[in-house]
């Protein structure tokens, strides 16, 4: 028996195809390889300095035409703002894009040396959380004191506020009119049983809801109202506002609760989309806002080159597309909004202030897990 | 993770000595046995070693006291995880094991219309990223989808129940993972001993009894190593069971993490869930154990059925290739139609290729390290062994997030040494296409390990002991006869490697360079705000360039079937 014998009866497969593929492959990633070093060349030489004041600004940090976002929204929605800057400015603009967590995770692990400048998020609670890691630094700037409601920004200066979330109620007005409606705590009434849509307490933004009625209504309260929206339930929780809403379209459900921006993209795309908008809590609290916001890196070395972006962004010029582009409301007041958005009506937003959706994030998130909300 | 039988080790040791003529020459030849397997198994423990920073760093890392969360998650959460879980877990094995091995024995020993088709045909849902399946399928057959819509239009008003719980999760678990177990049963099917077969059939037995008493049993381990990958991925995965909001370990961990922001209770949980793996580790090592090793090459005709008999065949081929591949493949195609002039530019060229790059080196990388393993394991068969090739493989299992911190911690933290001691300036690191290289791999270890630990288990001590005889040196000897007779394991590896990698998301988010952009980062960031439509573009050139190890895989065993 010979060795040949013995390879060509254990098997007839050869290696040599998969072989020179994946040759090809390394070839092609090798293509690919070369080019990028001059991208990163053409990226990193400074942009032709006419703006004289800027580059004095920065004269400290090693690349102060530079500024560094960590984001966890989506690039789609941010990078014609941020290319508006560069144009405008001619600091450029990186950004590195994640979920909330694993940027948090890593700003801590980078410490000082993190190439960050700002963190960008959804979410009073996210921001919170990262002034509370120590990860933010307290910037004073009386351009963002004039821009933004004191109630959308960190008392301590460490996060702003850029634009605003409207969480209210949706129904479909076959079957509801709008004068059945008022509150999110009147949905826990047992006339609303079979008929309510909720998304899954997992979402951040069901939790800032909740701790916001905490805040107003105290915890006993509270948690009564969310075991009677969990006994009025339709169907199991939804996973996002996208399908709840459709839900209520379908007809499973009459009622439930979702952000704004998702039923405006539902109406841009079906104009006649049978659901309708009501502002809850107008005659009590306010409607739930929560922000997308920003703060300033600790580790960062153009602390000042991500206030002067923070500042623009809540400028007027930046503060009508930032909204618009996925149907938030500006956080500046006085701000033209799209006809789409003033076609909701005006309402009252509720008047607590934001950093307590962090602040109460852990006992709401434990009060739905024992009432039950999946 | 499979033991190799004590008697063929034994075997193995005595073909060993009796090469030895002259006592001189035997204590050398022990020195030399002696040192061979010092190295050996500490290359697998620095191996396995590697493999585990990440996990014990998480696991270590978090154990700064909080406030007790931990009795909040045993009374509210636990329970319903635990439940979860099992149902999960079982549904997986029981669903994905059936589907896959039929599927596998169909298409690879009988002949039916259609039968050289869904041979590679059902290996494609493996391209398909589990949570697009399951976006997919709730959004057609919920209340709101078409299926329903379509049933109340014509007068039909019985309530359907629901999908969005822990069964409608397991079923589309199910159909997502079924490849493992089909790929690797029809590796096992394809070549093992038709003359076993033959005979089973001369004596008289049926069909049916030569399927569970001669075929299933010698390719146990096949199917039991799918499963293991099947179940793992399932502990594992995050994005699938969040559409259907079904609470398991992984998004308890999340919620302990990023709700509670208690690390504490993090690695408590992730502790808890490396508990479990090691369960079902035991289980799978129990079931191989019982099993025996018989080899033999045959003929490769395949059976004769009735008409009636392929039809059915057919039939439930063609069933799970929609459902699992072709449905939620055209909802992909249509949503890319819809915005694909919105969303595709020049950039998709540099997020094919780096896909394309970081996939092949890391599958290269990992199929390497998988055949170093797979032959100490063979070599060296003992308890220390076994326990290594365990922990090496154990990244596929830890929820991706979770890994991916556990990566960046130490590199994060090495960086900041070099700037401290003045021999780098930046993060230089951290974005560096090797650490993406080493995060992935420990990731992926297993899914190459298992293939070509397998196949490694085909070559006989007979045949090693000859090829030993006849070759003149170990490379002659791994070119002309261990290489290829891993050949299908190592392409298998490959295969489902190359599509993983592909389809990552956490841990190349977290370690790609800055603007460094792969295909599953573009889906991410059309996913983040929940725009699914437009992640459909990114979700379909992953699945089309995951198409191109399929098709080198299914000429090569198609080669040998």
């Amino acid at each position: 028996m010979s060795l040949n014998v013995i390879s060509a009866n254990l098997s007839s497969a050869k290696l040599t195809l998969p072989v020179a593929v994946f040759g090809m492959m390394l070839a092609l990633a090798g293509c690919s390889k070369s080019s990028t070093p001059e991208e990163s060349v053409d990226a990193e030489t400074p942009a032709p300095s006419t703006e004289q004041e800027v580059a004095k600004d920065n004269a400290a940090s090693a690349d102060g035409q530079t500024v560094t976002i960590y984001s966890s929204r989506n690039e789609q929605l941010i990078k014609p703002l941020l290319d508006r800057y560069t144009e405008q400015t001619g600091v450029k603009v990186e950004l590195v894009t994640d979920k909330d967590g694993p940027l948090m995770a890593r700003l801590q692990a980078e410490g000082q040396n993190t190439p960050a400048d700002m963190l960008l998020t959804v979410d009073a609670g996210n921001l919170w959380q990262a002034a509370e890691q120590g990860l933010l630094q307290p910037v004073a700037s009386s351009v963002l004191e004039a821009n933004v409601p004191a109630k959308y920004r960190d008392p301590e200066g460490r996060w702003t506020g850029l634009s605003l979330r409207a969480r209210t109620i949706f129904y479909d007005p076959s079957k509801v009119s709008a004068d059945q409606l008022s509150t999110y705590a009147d949905l826990a009434d047992p006339k609303w049983k079979g008929k309510l849509c909720l998304r899954t307490s997992k979402k951040v933004y069901n939790q800032s809801l909740v701790a916001s009625m905490m805040e107003h209504l105290g915890a006993e309260k509270t948690e009564a109202v969310i075991r009677g929206w969990v006994a009025n339930l339709a169907t199991d929780v939804f996973s996002d506002d996208t399908n709840l809403l459709e839900a209520i379209a379908a007809g499973q459900c009459e009622v439930g609760i979702a952000n704004s921006y998702y039923y405006g993209r539902l109406l841009d795309e079906k104009p006649d989309f049978p659901v309708k908008i009501f502002w809850a809590n107008q005659g009590t609290t306010g409607t739930h806002v929560n922000i997308s916001g920003a703060g300033v890196v600790t580790g960062s070395d153009n602390a000042d080159g991500a206030l002067k972006l923070m500042e623009w962004l809540s400028s007027d010029d930046a503060q009508g597309l930032y909204a618009s582009a996925d149907k938030e409301f500006p956080v500046k007041v006085g701000i033209d909004e799209s006809e789409m958005l003033r076609s909701w009506g005006q309402f009252k937003p509720d008047d607590i202030n934001v950093q307590k959706f962090g602040a109460l994030q852990t006992q709401a998130i434990q009060m739905m897990d024992k009432a039950g909300y999946k | 993770m499979i033991t190799m039988p004590e008697s063929s080790a034994s075997q193995n040791n005595t073909v060993n000595e009796s090469n030895e003529t002259g006592n001189t020459s035997k204590s050398i030849r022990q020195d030399h046995a002696t040192r061979k397997r010092v190295i050996s198994k500490s290359v697998l423990g620095l191996i396995s070693l590697f493999m585990l920073v990440p996990i014990l760093i998480v696991l270590l890392s978090w154990t700064q006291p909080v406030a007790d969360i931990w009795g909040h998650m045993r009374e509210y959460v636990l329970p319903q995880v635990l439940k979860n879980t099992a149902i999960l877990l079982l549904m997986v094995t029981v669903i994905s094991g059936t589907i896959g091995t039929a599927l596998a024995w169909l298409t690879s020993m009988y002949r039916f219309p259609g039968q050289r088709f869904f041979s590679w045909a059902l290996m494609l849902p493996l391209a398909m990223p589990a949570y697009v399946l399951a976006f997919v399928t709730v959004g057609i057959v919920d209340f709101s989808g078409p299926l329903q819509t379509a049933l109340r239009d014509f007068g039909v008003t019985t309530a359907i129940p629901s999908v969005r719980n822990v069964w409608g999760a397991g079923l589309i678990l199910s159909l997502a993972f079924y490849p493992y177990v089909y790929l690797l049963a029809r590796q096992a099917f394809l070549s093992q001993g038709r003359r076993a077969i033959e005979a089973g059939q001369m004596l008289g037995l049926s069909r049916g009894r030569v399927f569970f008493r001669l075929a299933l049993p010698q390719a146990l381990p096949w199917v039991i190593g799918g499963l293991l990958l099947a179940s793992m991925e399932t502990l594992a995965d995050f994005g699938a069971v969040s559409v259907f909001n079904v609470d398991t370990f992984t998004t308890a961990i999340y919620k302990a993490w990023f709700g509670f922001f208690s690390l504490t209770t993090a690695a408590q949980l992730a502790a808890l869930l490396i508990g479990v793996v090691f369960i079902v580790v035991l289980f799978e090592q129990y079931w191989q154990a019982k099993r025996g090793n018989i080899i033999t090459q045959g003929s490769s005709q395949r059976f004769e059925v009735s008409k009636p008999a392929k039809l059915a065949m057919m039939l439930l081929c063609t069933l799970v290739f929609l459902i699992a591949f072709l449905i939620p493949f055209a909802q992909l195609i249509y949503w890319t139609a819809a915005n694909f002039q919105q969303d595709f530019d020049a950039r998709y060229i540099d997020f094919v290729t780096n896909s394309l790059m970081i996939a092949s080196i890391t599958t290269a990388f990992i199929a390497v390290l998988a055949i170093m393993i797979a032959w100490i394991k063979r070599q060296y068969p003992d308890k220390s062994t076994k326990l290594m090739t365990t922990l090496a493989n154990l990244g596929y299992v830890v929820p991706g997030t979770v890994l991916a911190v556990g990566i960046f911690i130490p590199i994060a933290w090495l960086d900041n040494q070099l700037i401290a001691y003045g021999i780098t300036s930046t993060q230089f690191l951290s974005g560096s296409v090797i650490v993406m290289l080493l995060a992935l791999s420990t990731r992926f270890m297993t899914v190459s390990f298992q293939p070509v630990d397998r196949q490694l288990q085909r070559l006989t001590v007979n045949q090693e002991a000859a090829a030993k005889l006849l070759s003149d040196s170990p490379f002659q000897r791994w070119r002309q006869v261990m290489l290829p007779v891993l050949s299908p394991g190592v392409l298998t590896g490959l295969l489902m490697g190359f599509v993983e990698v592909m389809k990552e998301m956490p841990i190349t988010l977290m370690t790609r360079r800055q603007g460094w952009d792969t295909l599953a980062v573009r889906v991410f960031e059309m996913t983040s705000e929940g725009m699914w439509g437009r992640a459909a573009l990114p979700s379909l050139l992953i699945v089309l360039v995951g198409l191109i190890p399929v098709w080198i895989l299914l000429r090569q065993s198609d080669k040998q079937g």
